[in-house]
């Protein structure tokens, strides 16, 4: 019991260090290799397709990048 | 077991917490600028200072800079400095945005590559910016930019000015 206290309270202590990330330090994921679609062309001709196979479109991708800001 | 809860209870309180600072005094700052001087925001008292937070890569910024220059123009005489503070971590995206702008910015650039300014204005989003009166009060805090939204802030800044 007193192990498994302990064992859980250092893992409480490590996640302050999970900070979340700060809005000016997003630099890197707003770059477009760090959106979920990287190739918006390809994507619309990719969904093109699929919409045309299925005979049903929608429900793919979100909007916005990962900076938060666009 | 008591204590057991009230640490971890702690652990979660480390997560600093977002807050509106208008109303509040304009915590104080002394930045780098761009052009090899020092920002002070304890030298701009008495005017009304237009501070924002910008970097590189952030799209609205790069819409907020031509405005930023119309309004430096507009109310500069009456006494609006605007202060744009970087906060890119690379050098060369910064020059990179700089040069692409097309136009040399009138108002003031500060540099923050380690944030701590914005830490301590709690930036909450990219762009944030605050007006700031001339007693040092915050007047507006304002995260993001939209054009829809600029004649909002321009009639904040007219109000802070008295014109």
């Amino acid at each position: 019991m007193i192990r498994k206290v302990v064992l859980l309270l250092i893992i409480g202590l490590f996640l302050s260090a999970c900070a979340p990330v700060k809005p000016w330090e997003r630099g890197n994921l707003a770059r477009p290799e760090m959106s979920l679609e990287p190739d918006p062309i390809g994507a619309g001709l990719k969904n093109h397709i699929y919409s045309s196979k299925e005979a049903a479109s929608g429900g793919y991708g979100v909007g916005g990048g990962g900076c938060g800001c666009n | 077991m008591k204590y057991f809860a009230l640490i971890f209870l702690f652990c979660f309180s480390l997560v600093a917490q977002a807050d509106d600072l208008s109303g509040h005094a304009a915590p104080a700052f002394s930045v780098a600028a761009l052009d090899g001087g020092k920002i002070d925001l304890s030298q701009l008292k008495g005017k009304v200072v237009y501070l924002d937070f910008w970097a590189s890569w952030c799209g609205p910024c790069r819409k907020s800079f031509p405005w930023m220059q119309e309004m430096q123009k507009r109310y500069g005489a009456q006494g609006l400095q605007v202060v744009a503070v970087n906060l890119d971590q690379e050098v060369a995206e910064r020059d990179g945005f700089m040069k692409k702008l097309g136009f040399n910015p009138s108002f003031q650039i500060g540099l923050d590559p380690q944030g701590k300014v914005a830490e301590n204005y709690h930036v909450k989003g990219m762009p944030s910016s605050y007006l700031i009166d001339a007693n040092g009060i915050t007047r507006l805090d304002h995260p993001g930019f939209r054009e829809d939204n600029a004649a909002h802030i321009e009639s904040a800044i007219k109000l802070a000015l008295g014109v």
